[in-house]
């Protein structure tokens, strides 16, 4: 299914120096021309084809998620988000976060570890919906389909305090954007505090 | 921004992927069933609307190395904004929110070695007297994240 390796400690050696610089290229944008490769290999001092190949090495690593359109969920009338948290048997886990993982409205899911007696939950995933109702209801339906009989709690964002912060930066320099990405897929929450 | 349907066909293909090839554009057009200059036109004016946050790559960011790890803290309600403001002081912080639960305070810690993760916890501790939970990702189960419109 779609459970993708874990991130691991090679990771920096994947890019050299060129990639690097084409990852600063390319962090805001492709350019959106014609050729827009040929453009990048021009700014970098490299040819077309091969700043077509290193592309598709970094999707083939997994440096590159994917290459396409990015959007703005709110700007698509997806309003309403939950991060709820499951505490699922450890034999479990990984049977239900790759069924979660399956739901349109599902766009994270991750397992952490306890922090027993406070916190003992396990499995967090963010549902999205247009608004906190039919987040509640695409939470019931995947609760029935998954089967899901374990211990759950919803927590819907209030505010948000600090969007952007002074993220680790690699020497290619990331932006605030990809930034925003990057924390969001760990504090789930850009959504529904939209402070755009 | 209104979207026909074109604009829709645009924004459902493209969050699949896009071609890596020397037209690319024209390419993705073809199979979109329009031309090259009208899809480079679209996604310029969603670009400009600000219906997408960027056309290009999504990185997977922890791939570039660096430590990263979710924290939660059970704060005193009427103590919520002066533990924000210390705990928003640290560069090392980002993504503050404030949740309906007791663990109402969620934030990300990023370092750029994982040995630094727990210092940061601790001074943060040391600096609000709260207890910090640390919950980093140990398995991600993948979803599409795309969205249909």
């Amino acid at each position: 299914m779609k459970k993708v390796q874990q991130p691991d400690k090679d990771g920096v050696q994947l890019l050299d120096e060129q990639d690097k610089a084409l990852v600063g290229l390319i962090q805001s944008g492709l350019p959106i021309c014609s050729r827009p490769y040929q453009s990048l290999g021009e700014q970098a001092g490299i040819a077309e084809e091969e700043v077509i190949a290193r592309l598709q090495k970094m999707q083939q690593t997994g440096c590159i998620r994917r290459m396409g359109v990015i959007v703005r969920h709110r700007e698509l009338g997806y309003r309403a988000n939950a991060m709820v948290v499951w505490d699922v048997p450890d034999e479990k886990v990984s049977e239900m976060g790759r069924c979660m993982s399956q739901f349109e409205f599902i766009t994270l899911c991750y397992r952490r570890p306890r922090c027993l007696p406070d916190w003992p939950y396990n499995l967090f995933c963010m549902i999205h919906g247009h608004s906190r109702e039919e987040a509640m209801q695409n939470l019931d339906e995947m609760i029935g389909k998954c089967k899901i009989e374990y211990k759950h709690q919803v927590l819907f964002s209030r505010r948000c305090f600090k969007q952007r912060g002074a993220v680790y930066q690699p020497e290619a320099s990331i932006s605030d954007s990809v930034k925003s990405e990057l924390a969001e897929s760990f504090a789930f929450t850009k959504i529904v505090s939209g402070t755009r | 921004m209104q979207f026909d349907s074109l604009d829709r066909n645009i924004i459902n293909t493209l969050q699949k992927g896009f071609p890596l090839t020397e037209y690319p554009y024209r390419d993705a057009a073809e199979s979109l069933g329009t031309t090259e200059s009208e899809l480079i036109s679209r996604l310029q004016s969603m670009l400009d609307e600000g219906v997408l946050t960027r056309f290009g790559p999504m990185f997977q960011i922890e791939r570039f190395g660096g430590a990263f790890t979710l924290a939660a803290m059970k704060v005193p309600p009427d103590q919520f904004d002066s533990v924000a403001e210390q705990v928003n002081q640290f560069s090392e912080v980002a993504h503050n929110y404030q949740r309906d639960h007791d663990f109402n305070m969620w934030f990300v810690i990023a370092t750029e070695d994982i040995g630094e993760i727990e210092a940061v916890i601790e001074k943060i501790e040391v600096l609000t007297g709260i207890k910090v939970y640390n919950m980093p990702k140990l398995e991600e189960y993948f979803v599409n994240l795309q969205f249909a419109v």
